[in-house]
């Protein structure tokens, strides 16, 4: 699930994206590259390509990778409390996929030339960005719906388009990752309508878990199209098909008539549909909220990072013992 | 010779025993969900303690039909308290490190491989036809974990050193799977169950070749572990089944 | 941990009996028996697979596109390869 904060560059990376402005970059090799992408050739990770194209692709990617690892927390924290076996079982198996997804795209990053060491390196010190979404905690066993049902939901539109991506590698590692994650949204859906059917608690608590995810879910889209820096560049270049606003108001119309269905209640006061443009208005998001939340200061940030970091290091002596008895093994075979 | 209600009782014993470890383990496993090492073992992890919450739900679902109650998976899983439950202690010994899962994994699956094998020619059809399909989960399970528990003893010196504490540690806890009640008696004489002399000589000779592999020696230790069987837990199980059980015992009586 | 971390492996998958081997995708690996666990927990958790290959990704010799002009574009104009190039008068069967 979840590409979003797709637009956060480095500072580092802006410095390059001038220079390659002025940059001697063959001009008959990057007409050839542009005329191969708009003919709907995939660039594969050996082909020539603009240092900007794959510095792109190598940032979307590892930060896609990133948020499937992080997004591993939010649900993993119910993965003990879940209320039956079964939603045990389902639950466990969906933040597998998300270590699975985390891996394909990590190996479709790599053939751009960057170690997944790098990317990891990149994480753990807080240059490379996540998905804001899983900076919000789980309180309820609803928000493990609410998760699967909206935040997936809204993966699903910024994900299914890139299966057409114009870089092979992560268009097919893209189209692994959607078939996998059918199920995610169904399940998360599914819990809703066992809760809002449920007692008067439990109906609680799932209107409870869309007040909360709502907005949030929202916001995964990434900044409006008027403040979204290299959306343009993306689009043209294939990796990008929809803009973020497009792929919001998507999400907006195809999701209100679920709630609907639900019972529940979305916490906008301006959501209404509008017969003449055929979609639902809605009220502005917190942008404050949003860019805090992506700075570090969400209700979750610290945690999260603080929780990786920890798995990271307690597991170096594993990693290690794995390496050494590998060449004590290849040192053996070769005596 | 015990009556056929004798028989049927211990049958169903031993089905929510087998339930029982399937399920504890898997809940220690489940804690240890994005705290692997490598994102590849994350994967590997989860894949085992799925196996564990399918078979804990066929032995469940199974015991419920035994039982001829009207309880379900759920209600054995989240209905009943500490001294109802009977899996082997070891499985519920709180998490260490990966040295830690390692060890507790191959000790305890070099014994249910060889338990879920000979069930797999007891003379109770379901039983037999769950442990067909638990045994070749189980095989897969001990190939990764023996892999590892050789590469951790063999790897440097600090992950040889740490591993051998915890075999050191967890060894006492493997005298409980071969402690036979009369619940074992009966498998054994009236189901065709396992004979647990005979799975013991097997298990001895299993893991002294492994550790003899890893690099390591077996444990000295005499310290003898009981009582997982008739209920009785460490402290820790407690807080396990608490909140495992949380969101029912808030609820009672809705679905989800 | 070292710098370098444990080496990168492609895996291929025999799908069903009958089929060939397909590369699925990558994944890091200490040693070979690893990869093969590896690639067993990641790449066949939906019943992908009957058959697995691993190899490291370091020791696939590959061409190299600059050179794809002339490696695949000779191919291109021995069309007589190809049995849509051959006109066969309607009425004749078995062909």
């Amino acid at each position: 699930m979840y590409t979003q904060g797709l637009d956060q560059q480095s500072s580092e990376d802006k410095k390059k994206s001038a220079r390659d402005s002025g940059s001697s970059e063959d001009a008959a090799a990057l007409a050839a590259f542009q005329k191969r992408v708009e003919a709907e050739e995939k660039i594969e990770a050996k082909d020539w390509m603009p240092d900007a194209y794959r510095r792109t692709l190598v940032r979307q990617i590892s930060q896609h990778a990133h948020s499937e690892i992080i997004g591993m927390q939010p649900e993993g924290n119910w993965l003990t409390r879940a209320p039956s076996l079964k939603r045990k079982a389902i639950l466990l198996a969906k933040v597998q996929d998300e270590a699975g997804h985390g891996l394909y795209l990590y190996s479709a990053a790599e053939t751009l030339g960057v170690s997944r060491e790098q990317m990891v390196a990149d994480l753990l010190s807080g240059k490379a960005k996540y998905s804001s979404i899983f900076n919000y905690p789980t309180l309820t066993w609803a928000d493990i719906g609410a998760i699967g049902w909206l935040v997936d939901g809204a993966a699903i539109m910024n994900q299914v388009p890139l299966c057409r991506c114009s870089y092979g590698p992560y268009a097919r590692a893209m189209v692994r990752v959607c078939k996998e994650e059918s199920f995610h949204q169904r399940q998360g859906f599914e819990i809703m309508l066992e809760l809002s059917r449920g007692s008067e608690q439990q109906k609680a608590m799932a209107q409870d878990a869309l007040d909360r995810w709502w907005w949030p879910s929202l916001m995964m889209f990434g900044p409006s199209d008027t403040d979204s820096r290299h959306s343009a560049q993306s689009m043209a270049w294939k990796i990008k098909r929809f803009s973020n606003d497009e792929l919001r108001q998507k999400f907006v119309d195809v999701t209100v008539p679920q709630a609907q269905f639900l019972g529940l209640r979305v916490p906008d006061d301006k959501l209404r549909w509008n017969d003449a443009t055929e979609h639902y208005e809605f009220g502005e998001i917190d942008w404050q909220e949003f860019h805090d939340v992506l700075a570090g200061n969400g209700p979750c940030n610290r945690e999260r990072m603080a929780k990786r970091r920890r798995a990271h290091d307690e597991g170096a002596w594993v990693r290690e013992a794995a390496e050494a008895y590998a060449l004590k093994q290849a040192e053996r075979q070769a005596a | 010779m015990s009556s056929k209600a004798d028989k049927q009782a211990a049958l169903l014993a031993y089905v929510l025993r087998l339930g029982d470890n399937a399920l504890i383990i898997a809940q220690r496993m489940i804690e240890r969900v994005t705290n692997e090492a490598e994102l590849e073992e994350e994967l590997a992890n989860a894949n085992f303690a799925l196996d564990y919450i399918g078979q804990a739900r066929l032995f469940y679902s199974y015991a419920g039909k035994l039982e001829n109650k009207g309880r379900s998976e759920d209600d054995f899983a989240f209905q009943r308290d500490s001294r109802e439950y009977c899996n082997f202690l070891l499985l519920e010994q709180p998490n260490g490190h990966f040295g830690d899962a390692i060890v507790r994994q191959v000790l305890f699956e070099s014994f249910y491989v060889l338990q879920l094998e000979a069930l797999t020619r007891s003379s109770d059809e379901r039983l037999a036809e769950i442990a067909v399909r638990a045994e070749k989960e189980v095989r897969y399970h001990l190939r990764h974990a023996a892999q590892w528990f050789v590469r951790l003893g063999d790897g440097t010196e600090f992950s040889h050193a740490r591993v051998a504490v915890s075999l050191q540690n967890y060894w006492r806890f493997a005298t409980e799977f071969f402690a036979a009640d009369a619940v074992d008696e009966t498998m054994r004489d009236s189901f065709d169950g396992p004979d647990l002399k005979v799975l013991e000589k097997q298990w001895q000779l299993d893991v002294s070749e492994l550790v003899a592999d890893a690099s390591l020696s077996l444990p000295d230790t005499v310290a003898r572990v009981d009582g997982g069987r008739a209920g009785l837990h460490s402290e820790h199980f407690g807080y396990l089944i608490a909140e495992m059980q949380h969101l029912h015992r808030s609820h009672p009586g809705v679905t989800w | 941990m070292s710098a370098k971390g444990w080496p990168l492996y492609e895996v291929f998958i025999r799908t069903r009996a009958g089929l060939s081997h397909r590369h699925a995708g990558s994944l890091h690996a200490a040693d070979d028996q690893m990869a093969l666990d590896h690639a067993r927990d990641t790449y066949t958790r939906r019943m992908e697979g009957v058959s697995l290959w691993v190899v490291r990704s370091d020791r696939i010799i590959a061409s190299d596109p600059a050179e794809n002009a002339a490696f695949f574009e000779p191919a291109e104009d021995k069309i007589y390869r190809h049995p849509t190039f051959y006109e066969i008068p309607d009425g004749v069967e078995n062909l």
